[in-house]
């Protein structure tokens, strides 16, 4: 049995708009663990994100409810000292775009050494300075010396996406959360970094969060799949079953929507209507009926809870047994007609 | 000839330094560029950021700065013509990467789309607004939206309202820099079906820029493939996707992360040994100053960037 | 940053040329000339005429400017008509009173704006937050005369706390520590008054500055090492928030020199902005240009300040 490291029971967090709090998580349970990459996917507006800062404490402004057990201590609520006591010690993020996730006043070796510097107050300065070294050979940052003198902006895209993640894992910490971490990369440099994540996983035994909308990231790096709409989860499942068999309706419209690289496709599939706003979501019934206007409302649960189809394998709505894609239920019509 | 042919295309920037701010040196961004568009199709332009591949983009339509080199539409010359009501401005439009910049927001959507038109044709009021209003339509944008803001509409939907403005007059060719890199998957689906749907219905030549490889392969019929300013390769999709020459294609088309969980093990594998062989090989492909030499052809349609002894 | 510094000071070249010639144009179009005021006017007028062509009033204008221009840069400002004294003289005394006024209004602003801004901005939205913009906005609003007439009838003439005139108690020795104390208490109020209505731009900005770093990524990187909120504030958000302050700084010189032309004219304090007032509406013009060069001499060198104090504090600018 896999060695539990996180486990989020049942979060809510909501933001205040104007007098209203509006969940952007809504009820969402999950387990991380131990050498393990979970990857939550989404488009903007599905509370990926939402979900990462919440685990790391980095909502400053929203009302958190339900628990999130780093270890079985839960980090809900938690005094401030003891949450940063856990951060960058214990779990450590990598954000999405380099070009701002970077103090520009500071040189890149204080900022790699304020994260040594903060939990381990015994280190002596050139013993911080050696270690940042190392860091910096760890994360292939060549000329290791000479760039712990530079300043942010006198480093490429890449070499500042590894700094950031020289950052998070100074302490080696036991969970990594990574918030689009190669979105903003060129292609080369993406299959680079996510190599480096793959490699300090494996180095460090951490779990890793993976939050990201790229397909291909996730097939490349998951080891467990999430798959998040408006707020919820709608399915889960371990990364080769997700691929060979997506259940849920809105999986399957993701898959069919992305240009993929290895295989010919005349039209790509697209989902009717928008993402829904935050004040906007429904709150009642599956989230995701109103854009499969053409699956029969019966085909719905009331209250969408997530089934498990097959072991570790969760589909949220009873509506994926019905969901026919319009251009299938053409063909299967035609196709009726012709016999 | 071609439809659209590029001589030779270079755009230098000039660095200022020294304690007069004098030119010192030059950035060259597109460092003789040659390639023809052929009408009707969709002409892809990748490489990675600093490739020079959206300044040789804005160079085609008079946003940047010729150093030389010619540019000829439908045969003929318009290099670094810069009247903004010479006909070819008409003919060739422009999308921009984000529809959260590339509009006004002051402005309703009505007059968004019909400045162009109000540059170049003279019509009435109510003219204006039916063109406006099919104009939308065909975006599959309602009509009855003239008079909302942008603001009011999703990424997609902007994105939309960008692609109504650029076929507003009727273009030729379309040149879209990074359309969809700022839009979510689903809405990016919506974007390029429409522009593949409207490129038959309005007879479209598309040159796509952009560094997404897997957008690039569904869209594009011939590929140009750029590093430092240069050419690399040059071919047909399947040429450069099946058949890379070019190390640093190569390289390229192996870093697209598959798709398929089960081949994880195999692409790590592969990528390996690429990314060996570009290492070993570089001398031999790239010159002292790490850029990459003219093209040769292998076939009719492809051609790589190959050192003279070959 | 050192050819950064040298390439600033060159491009002041050009600009002082313009500015003195601005001057001296504008100063050749007002009527008359330094004989008109100074000389009987029971004298010949052939004689003044011989006069006027003895001091080269029908030179070619070039000749008169570079007259001009070699006589200020030896501090030759020429001849007050109306006190009897060359103009540097006069000024001498008082360009040092105006510029301890100028330090002790920008210290306090600073004084005020710095932590009302912090605190503002640290807190938005809250109650003591409110109370600041509050301030800020009836600073926005009031001008500074009124408000400088309300300070010195409140606590220069009604409680008496302050003197209301002068900058110096009349027959102290100068160099003793008691006239140096009496100096300071002279500015204190002018200086109190100026700095209390200006400094709402400076809290407004820092507020904005705070708020939108804030919200910035490498807040949340800072945050995620697990820096505390103080850290958090005194590490990456302040050292980045006060950065547009410092180039602000040399705005606000220009500023104070508008602000110091009022107050000195209410506080009867005797400095540059008396002075030109004085001059002006005296019609003693050689003192007007002599001032007015200085004024805008004061705005270039705040724009230079302002420049070299963000090229040492932001490295983006340092490098190139």
């Amino acid at each position: 049995m896999a060695e539990k490291l996180l486990e989020i029971k049942n979060l809510k967090t909501s933001f205040r708009i104007k007098d209203d709090y509006f969940a952007a998580v809504d009820d969402v349970s999950l387990n991380v663990n131990k050498n393990e990459v979970l990857a939550i996917v989404g488009e903007s507006g599905c509370g990926k994100s939402a979900l990462a800062f919440s685990i790391m404490g980095l909502h400053t402004r929203a009302k958190m409810e339900g628990d999130i057990l780093y270890k079985g201590e839960n980090i809900v609520g938690i005094s401030p000292s003891k949450l940063n006591k856990l951060r960058g010690k214990h779990m450590g993020m990598i954000f999405q775009d380099p070009l701002t996730a970077l103090n520009p006043l500071m040189i890149i070796g204080d900022q790699i050494g304020e994260a040594l510097l903060l939990h381990n107050k015994e280190m002596s300065k050139t013993q911080r300075k050696e270690k940042v070294i190392d860091l910096l050979n760890k994360v292939g940052i060549p000329r290791p010396e000479y760039v712990y003198e530079q300043f942010p902006h006198e480093l490429s895209g890449g070499m500042r996406q590894r700094v950031v993640i020289a950052t998070a894992i100074a302490n080696e910490p036991e969970l990594l959360i990574a918030d689009e971490p190669t979105t903003a990369l060129d292609v080369t440099i993406q299959s680079q970094i996510l190599d480096l994540i793959k490699d300090l996983k494996d180095d460090m035994n951490s779990g890793i969060v993976l939050i990201t909308h790229d397909l291909g990231v996730v097939a490349e790096m998951a080891d467990r799949v999430a798959v998040m709409y408006a707020g919820e989860i709608v399915e889960i499942a371990e990364v080769t079953e997700l691929f060979e068999e997506p259940l849920h309706p809105y999986t399957r419209s993701l898959f069919n929507s992305v240009p993929n690289a290895s295989e010919e496709q005349d039209r790509l599939h697209v989902i009717q209507g928008i993402v829904p706003s935050l004040q906007n979501l429904p709150r009642t019934g599956c989230r995701f009926a109103p854009r499969i206007p053409w699956i029969d409302e019966s085909a719905h649960e009331a209250h969408p809870e997530l089934h498990e189809v097959k072991p570790g394998h969760f589909v949220r709505c009873t509506c994926y047994k019905h969901f026919r894609f319009p251009e299938e239920v053409g063909k299967e019509e035609e196709h009726h007609g012709v016999s | 000839m071609g439809f659209l042919k590029i001589e030779d295309l270079k755009v230098h920037f000039p660095i200022k330094g020294g304690l007069f701010g004098r030119t010192i040196d030059h950035v060259r961004a597109v460092d003789g560029v040659s390639f023809t568009l052929e009408k009707g199709k969709t002409y892809g332009l990748v490489g990675e950021s600093g490739s020079g591949k959206s300044t040789t983009g804005r160079a085609i339509i008079g946003l940047n700065h010729v150093t030389s080199g010619k540019v000829y539409f439908e045969d003929k010359e318009i290099t670094g013509v810069t009247k903004a009501k010479s006909d070819f401005r008409k003919d060739i439009q422009m999308i921009f990467q984000d529809p959260y910049s590339s509009l006004n927001p002051k402005k309703r959507v009505i007059d968004l789309v019909a400045e162009p038109l109000r540059n170049f044709e003279k019509l009435s009021r109510k003219e204006e607004r039916i063109r406006v209003q099919e104009l939308l339509e065909l975006v599959g944008l309602n009509p009855e939206s003239i008079l909302k803001y942008p603001h009011e509409f999703s990424g997609g939907q902007r994105q939309r309202i960008g692609i109504a403005r650029a076929v507003a007059l009727k273009p030729k060719l379309i040149i879209a820099d990074e359309p969809v890199s700022a839009l979510d998957v689903s809405v990016q689906a919506q974007v390029l079906n429409f522009m593949k749907e409207i490129q038959d219905e309005l007879d479209l030549t598309y040159m796509f820029i952009s560094h997404d490889l897997g957008v690039i392969k569904h869209m594009c019929d011939h590929i140009g493939i750029m590093y430092k300013g240069r050419y690399v390769e040059e071919g047909t999709a399947k040429e450069i996707f099946d058949n890379p020459q070019h190390i640093y294609t190569k390289r390229l088309v192996a870093a697209i992360p598959d798709i398929d969980p089960r081949k994880r093990e195999e692409m790590k594998q592969f990528r390996a040994e690429v990314n060996s062989e570009y290492e070993q090989s570089y001398n031999d492909y790239f010159n002292e100053e790490g850029l990459a030499y003219g093209l040769k052809p292998i076939t009719d349609t492809h051609l790589v960037a190959l050192p003279e002894k070959g | 940053m050192w050819k950064f510094s040298v390439r600033r000071i060159l491009i002041m070249i050009p600009q002082l040329f313009v500015l003195s010639l601005l001057i001296f144009v504008l100063a050749k179009m007002m009527p008359g000339d330094a004989l008109s005021g100074q000389i009987d006017p029971n004298i010949d007028p052939a004689r003044i005429e011989e006069l006027r062509i003895e001091m080269g009033w029908y030179d070619p204008w070039h000749e008169q400017y570079a007259r001009w221009v070699g006589g200020v840069m030896q501090g030759d400002f020429g001849m007050s008509f109306r006190f009897k004294m060359p103009v540097t003289e006069l000024i001498g005394q008082r360009i040092v009173n105006s510029f301890w006024l100028s330090v002790a209004t920008l210290i306090l602003t600073y004084l005020i704006a710095i932590p009302l801004g912090i605190t503002s901005g640290r807190y938005n939205d809250t109650f003591r937050d409110q109370l600041i913009t509050g301030y800020s906005y009836v600073g926005f609003a009031t001008p500074l005369f009124i408000f400088a007439l309300v300070m010195l009838w409140v606590f220069g003439f009604q409680l008496q706390w302050f003197p209301t005139s002068g900058s110096v108690e009349p027959g102290m020795e100068p160099g003793t520590f008691d006239y140096f104390m009496s100096k300071f208490y002279h500015l204190l109020l002018p200086a109190l008054s100026m700095a209390l209505i200006t400094t709402f731009n400076t809290i407004l900005y820092l507020r904005n500055e705070i708020i939108d770093t804030k919200q910035k990524d490498f807040i949340l990187l800072a945050r995620s090492k697990g820096a505390s909120e103080s850290r958090v504030y005194n590490q990456h958000i302040f050292r980045n928030s006060l950065l547009p302050i410092a180039a602000f700084f040399g705005f606000e010189i220009t500023g104070l020199i508008g602000g110091s032309i009022f107050i000195e004219n209410i506080f009867g304090y005797p400095g540059m902005g008396q002075l030109l007032i004085e001059s002006i509406s005296l019609r003693d013009f050689s003192v007007v240009t002599a001032t007015t060069l200085l004024f805008g001499i004061a705005s270039i060198l705040g724009a230079l300040i302002s420049d070299i104090i963000l090229s040492l504090v932001d490295p983006r600018i340092r490098i190139k």
